[in-house]
């Protein structure tokens, strides 16, 4: 996609259409969705209009004019602020529109192929595309299989392999067929389409407020009529002062005056740039190649902290390989290789295949034709936890070979009236204590021995569970594999915990259990069966790879297919809400600054004696030049730190995996702190360059 | 200060933190209706008022059914005390033959006594008859703490429970906090106070002699039975006019201990009580913490600035107005107590205070009398500010902040910012409208910045439900009266009725178990943070009001100039 390109924050082409899309945005009716800005907005009408009216009775007052635009330019800053982040977005669209389909689809009717438009195709249409047709909409290929290029969603050239039934079996509208013929079930309405999603996502078109967005906006509002009342009084008392000094009431404060000290002191930084964090942290996503269907997904990604992952591809190397072959008492190695291998010649398992690869490799077993032996191959299901073939001998008998678990190696074994050997359950403990898979081969009632499967535990997958406890998340590895090799292996990845033997109804259970004593739980997954635990669970990662039952069920789609991206997706929440509290934060603090500008200046001439400097020029505690410079060096600070402050809440504040605590003595160091501090440097240096 | 002075605010805190626990320990289990010593002695008295009433003690009801008994109980309680002082001349136990009360001031001091303020326009010894002293007022002074202490129990439970809508019985709560923990408390407190020589009698007033040969009228009364609770509940309305500054109400520098001490007990103790029933002792001491260390600085600040003294007059500390029989720092401990806890009993006139002291009294009211605040009602108002740092600092940590595993949201946001505003609005307009307004300005008695702080101090005061006066403020009139009240009512409903929605929604929450990813409520750095939003969130939006009184009148006189 094309937003592997367009990284860089400030783009030539961005940024002018930005300063164009800030002025678009003054539209009142745009404008009052973020009120704090609103009310900057109205501060500013109110102010020009004063400022033409003294012009119009002659008497031009620079001072307010400046304030006016200064004001004006605290809008437009936060305007622009918003416009920059979804201008970034609008141009990924626009090469996501590009890649929509405009092309006829080939709908199947009873049996006549009619050409139909795209936009025309309903859910359950059937179409076939064949080679070098684009797939007309999101659907799930219910027959055939081909390869598809899927760069114009994922940016990835290589192309991947779509076929019926199994786990990888939906396509994306605007992809593109390169060989074979599939014939497709459109899966979704027309102008629903995964497409059409994804631009309306990074447009920001149909952006919400998420949660969390929505009880910040009622916070800063609410500070916002705060302190409206607090300057809204202020002339009265300001009024019993005058009198109380023996100063004439037209001395009173001024609105162009009371409107500064407002904005000055509603949260403009954050108001400024709050929508622009939310449409960053979805474009940070989309960077990672992730797909979310709602801004609340990502909110709630921060919140997570359980997560389920699946041991294979997540925690160990892809796929377990077979390295050994233990035979039975009384079996020959041979024997157990060539059942081994038998049983696996048509599992297209990455397991099945290292049987046949070892088998050749060690014992010279070459490959046969499956049919040519009249088998029939039994594929693996989580219920029968093995797999198999039959082999019809020439008598008519059928001679059952599987392989798969232990236990249920054991069930079939005894069901056929066969013994099941104690030196194999041991063999098995001892591989399983191991960290390593186990799976016992036999045929009809006779065991005849282990086929020993190694798993492989990523590099720096411990480190990155340890980051995790540390963040306060507990990591649940998920296995088919029994509990004393899941355990093993969670030891040796430093998990928290695991599932051994794991159905998909224990990983729904799992997920009711953890949610009902209050976690949040995140998981990936691919499959169909994984569609009601995805559904379920508060966030659930659809890989790309996988079927339209589970892409629909979560709430995110991983383009990448990769399942360490869930640990990524938790990273970017976290990201956002910080992002969000240290700017809020950062932008109350910097009222103690300005109090100290305007109070003073403001009140200069109270209870004052002959010289006209009253006590509380002891406020001014900055020493600033003259009352005018202090008010109006406040209002440019106030300004200018939303355009300083816009990279930090496009890139985010830094992060890193630590705990809550030291996160937050951080983020309060540089954002609280550096929050009182900051305004006092930038307000008194403001100052000097005024009155130079 | 003399060493006598530091060793008797080291006294006080060590004899507050060390009753804590106790009594703390004690109300969790009345609260939470587990056995404890006083169900033998009055148990008897709470089965028979729900048998009486025909009411189930242990039914429980949603927040909104909670706060409609709350409602319609005060207003019962309104409606009665506004009558009896209406009709007090026919009323039995006049003996001085008080008339009928203003109606104003009766409205006043209606609404003032229901909501735990006791603002009094009056003067207690030439205005109220002993029956509506004891029946109307003193009933009061227990009824309107218990209903503080009610709307913090329901807010606890709504902390502590999850995946509910049950927030507990206001009727259950309100009787067994009177019973167990007012009623037994204040039995003590009057009988040592008798013991110091505090009156407890029903004659009428005796017109007595002095050496110089003066005729003086010497007031009587039922008073130590009122004053025990004065102090216990936070109340702070005096049975005379001086208050704790009368010596038949205050008579001895141990009577004077014991008050102050009163005024904190409850208010402390709770904060334990809320960490045990939230399962956590320390989230009750880190609420105590922030409370005992906001206290200290304004006590820091208001001592330093009554020792530096005036320059006006030489730099000597003044005693205008100060308790003289206890000192300096008695009457400064006394006034930082009293508005901190939301009491209002004086034992020194607030006016008097140097214009620093006097503001550092402004702003324990200002900041929502959190700084442990009124019985019940100083918890509750700090969860307000605790919901908000959690939600503001809560977000730097990365996820949704939470608060004992409830998480905060949109909701919890507004009520807490509604709570907010009610006070400040309350402040804040009123003091402006009494600024600029003839019937405003006309009762003041101090010119400049100071009578700015007169009416400022009256306002706050009212919202903060504390009720002292800064005096020098003519408030029994009908503008006052009527303003006053009705700040009153803003600023004690404005902040029970949303503290009482966010314990609806809490209690329907589910809790997020804590771990290494939580925003933890209960270290220093909380303390620290919540103390900064406190100062922050509460001095933002009164610096500029505080700056044109007390500051300036400050500097003034830094310059030689005082009023």
């Amino acid at each position: 996609m094309s937003t592997k390109l367009n990284t860089s924050l400030f783009n030539k082409k961005i940024l002018l259409q930005a300063a164009k899309d800030s002025v678009i945005k003054l539209n009142p009716a745009i404008l009052i969705k973020n009120p704090v800005i609103f009310i900057v907005a109205i501060g500013s009408v109110l102010t020009t209009i004063i400022v033409l009216m003294g012009i119009m009775q002659g008497s031009f007052s620079s001072f307010n004019f400046q304030i006016a635009v200064w004001l004006w330019f605290t809008v437009l800053f936060a305007n622009f602020a918003e416009a920059i982040a979804e201008g970034r977005g609008k141009a990924q669209a626009e090469s996501l529109r590009n890649s929509r389909t405009q092309t006829k689809a080939r709908k199947i009717m009873g049996k006549q192929e009619v050409s139909t438009f795209a936009t025309e195709l309903k859910k359950g249409d059937i179409v076939v595309c064949e080679a070098g047709d684009v797939i007309p909409s999101d659907g799930e290929v219910i027959e055939g299989i081909a390869s598809v290029d899927e760069s114009a969603i994922t940016g990835e050239s290589a192309p991947v392999i779509r076929e019926s039934g199994g786990d990888r079996s939906a396509v994306t509208g605007g992809t593109k067929v390169i060989s074979d013929q599939i014939f497709i079930r459109i899966a979704t309405e027309p102008g629903n389409t995964f497409i059409d999603r994804m631009i309306a996502l990074v447009e920001g078109a149909k952006r919400q407020k998420t949660p969390n967005e929505i009880a910040l906006s009622i916070l800063l509002s609410g500070l916002s009529i705060i302190f409206l009342l607090a300057v809204a009084t202020l002339p009265a008392f300001f009024g019993y002062s005058l009198t109380a000094s023996g100063l004439p009431m037209s001395q009173n404060l001024t609105i162009p005056v009371l409107i500064a000290l407002l904005v000055c002191l509603i949260p403009t930084t954050i108001g400024g740039l709050l929508s622009a964090i939310g449409i960053s942290g979805m474009d940070r996503l989309i960077q990672r190649n992730v797909i979310a269907t709602s801004g609340r997904a990502i909110e709630a990604a921060g919140d997570v902290d359980v997560l389920l992952l699946d041991k294979t591809g997540t925690i160990t190397l892809g796929n377990r390989m077979a390295t050994d072959f233990i035979p039975a008492e009384g079996v020959t190695v041979e024997e157990l290789a060539n059942a081994a291998q038998i049983s696996s010649l048509s599992d297209e398992t990455p397991e099945g295949r290292s049987i046949v690869i070892l088998a050749k490799e060690k014992f010279g077993i070459r490959g046969r034709e499956v049919h040519q032996l009249s088998a029939t191959f039994i594929p693996f299901t989580a219920q029968s936890r093995m797999s198999g073939v039959d082999l019809k001998a020439d008598d008519g008998s059928v001679n059952k070979i599987r392989k798969g678990s232990s236990e249920a190696i054991r069930s079939f074994v005894q069901n056929n009236n066969g013994f099941y050997p104690q030196n194999i359950q041991d063999i098995v403990i001892e591989l399983a204590r191991q960290g390593a898979t186990p799976l016992v081969v036999a045929e009809d009632k006779k065991v005849l021995g282990v086929v020993h499967l190694k798993d492989i535990v990523k590099g720096g997958i411990k480190q990155r569970f340890a980051e995790l406890r540390k963040m306060g998340i507990k990591t649940v590895m998920i296995t088919g594999d029994n509990a004393l090799t899941a355990a093993a292996i969670a030891a040796e990845a430093g998990v928290d915990d695991f599932m051994a033997e794991a159905t998909p109804e224990d990983k729904l259970r799992r997920i009711r259990t953890e949610q009902v004593n209050g976690h949040l739980v995140g998981m990936i997954g691919d499959g169909t069966n994984d569609a009601p635990a995805l559904a379920q669970a508060d966030i659930g990662i659809a890989m790309n790879t996988g079927t339209q039952a589970a892409r629909e069920a979560g709430n995110m789609v991983d383009l990448d297919s990769n399942p360490t991206k869930l640990i990524e997706v938790v990273e970017v929440g976290k990201q956002l809400l910080m992002t969000r509290g240290s700017l809020t934060t950062f932008s109350i603090a910097n009222d103690v600054a300005k109090y100290f500008a305007i109070i003073p200046a403001i009140a200069i001439a109270l209870y004052s004696g002959k010289n006209g400097i009253g006590p509380l020029s002891a406020l001014n505690i900055m020493n600033l030049g003259s009352p005018q410079s202090a008010i109006l060096s406040a209002v440019i600070f106030n300004a200018i730190i939303i355009i300083l402050l816009v990279p930090l809440a496009l890139k985010g504040v830094r992060y890193r995996p630590v705990s809550a605590n030291a996160a937050l003595s951080r983020n309060l160091l540089i954002f609280g702190l550096g929050g009182i501090i900051a305004p006092f440097i930038g307000i008194k240096l403001i100052d000097l360059l005024i009155n130079l | 200060m003399t060493p006598h002075d530091f060793i008797q605010i080291v006294l006080f805190i060590a004899i507050l933190t060390g009753l804590t626990p106790i009594l703390g320990t004690y109300m969790g289990k009345v609260f939470t209706g587990k056995k404890h010593i006083m169900l033998p002695v009055f148990g008897w008295l709470e089965r028979r008022i729900f048998r009486f009433v025909g009411a189930d003690p242990a039914e429980e009801t949603n927040w909104k059914s909670y706060a409609f008994s709350l409602l319609m109980f005060n207003f019962i309680g309104f409606v009665f005390v506004f009558l009896i002082q209406r009709f007090q001349a026919y009323l039995p136990l006049n003996p001085e033959n008080l008339p009928n009360v203003s109606w104003h001031s009766a409205l006043n001091t209606s609404i003032s006594f229901v909501t735990n303020t006791n603002w009094q326009g009056y003067a207690g010894e030439t205005t109220m008859s002993y029956f509506v002293q004891m029946i109307g007022l003193t009933v009061q002074n227990f009824v309107s703490a218990a209903t503080g202490i009610a709307v913090m129990l329901a807010v606890v439970r709504g902390l502590s429970r999850k995946s509910t809508d049950k927030i507990g019985n206001f009727w259950t709560d309100l009787a067994r906090s009177t019973l167990y923990v007012l009623l037994p408390l204040s039995i003590l407190l009057a009988i040592a106070l008798i013991g110091q020589g505090v009156v407890q009698n029903f004659k009428p007033y005796e017109p007595i002699q002095t050496l110089q040969g003066a005729h003086q009228v010497l007031p009587m009364g039922p008073a130590a039975s009122q004053i025990a609770i004065k102090q216990l509940g936070t109340n702070g309305g005096g049975f005379f006019n001086a208050n704790s500054a009368h010596p038949f109400e205050n008579p001895t520098p141990f009577s004077n201990f014991l008050q102050i001490l009163a005024i904190f007990l409850l208010p402390a103790s709770l904060t334990y009580s809320y960490g045990k029933m939230v399962g956590s002792a320390r989230q009750g001491w880190a609420i105590f913490t922030v409370m005992l260390i906001l206290f200290l600085a304004g006590l820091s600040i208001s001592l330093y600035a009554e020792y530096s003294g005036n320059p006006v007059f030489g730099n000597l500390p003044m005693m205008e107005g100060k308790e003289t029989r206890f000192g300096i720092t008695n009457s400064v401990l006394f006034s930082m107590v009293t508005t901190d806890a939301s009491c209002g009993a004086v034992n020194a006139m607030h006016d008097s205070l140097s214009p620093l002291s006097g503001m550092v009294t402004i702003i324990n009211m200002m900041l929502g009398e959190v700084i442990f605040g009124g019985v019940g009602a100083g918890l509750y108002g700090m969860f307000i500010f605790v919901i908000l740092t959690v939600f503001i600092a809560g977000l730097m940590v990365g996820r949704t902040p939470e608060f004992l595993g409830k998480k905060i949201g949109a909701f919890e946001v507004q009520m807490a910012i509604i709570a907010n505003l009610a006070t400040s609005f309350a402040i804040l307009v009123f003091t402006a409208w009494a600024s600029v307004s003839s019937y405003g300005l006309a009762s003041l008695n101090n010119a400049g910045p100071h009578g700015f702080s007169e009416i400022l101090y009256a306002y706050t005061s009212a919202a903060g439900n504390n009720g002292s006066a800064f005096a020098g403020l003519n408030s029994n009139t009908l503008f006052y009266n009527l303003t006053l009240g009705l700040v009153i009512l803003i600023g004690r409903f404005g902040v029970i009725i949303p503290v009482l929605a966010i314990a609806g929604s809490m209690a329907g929450k589910n809790i997020t178990p804590p771990s290494s990813g939580t925003f933890r409520t209960d270290n220093w750095l909380f303390i620290g943070l919540l103390i900064g939003v406190i100062l922050i969130v509460g001095g933002l939006t009164y610096f500029p009001s505080l700056s044109l009184g007390p500051i300036v009148e400050h500097l003034l006189m830094n310059n030689g100039i005082s009023f």
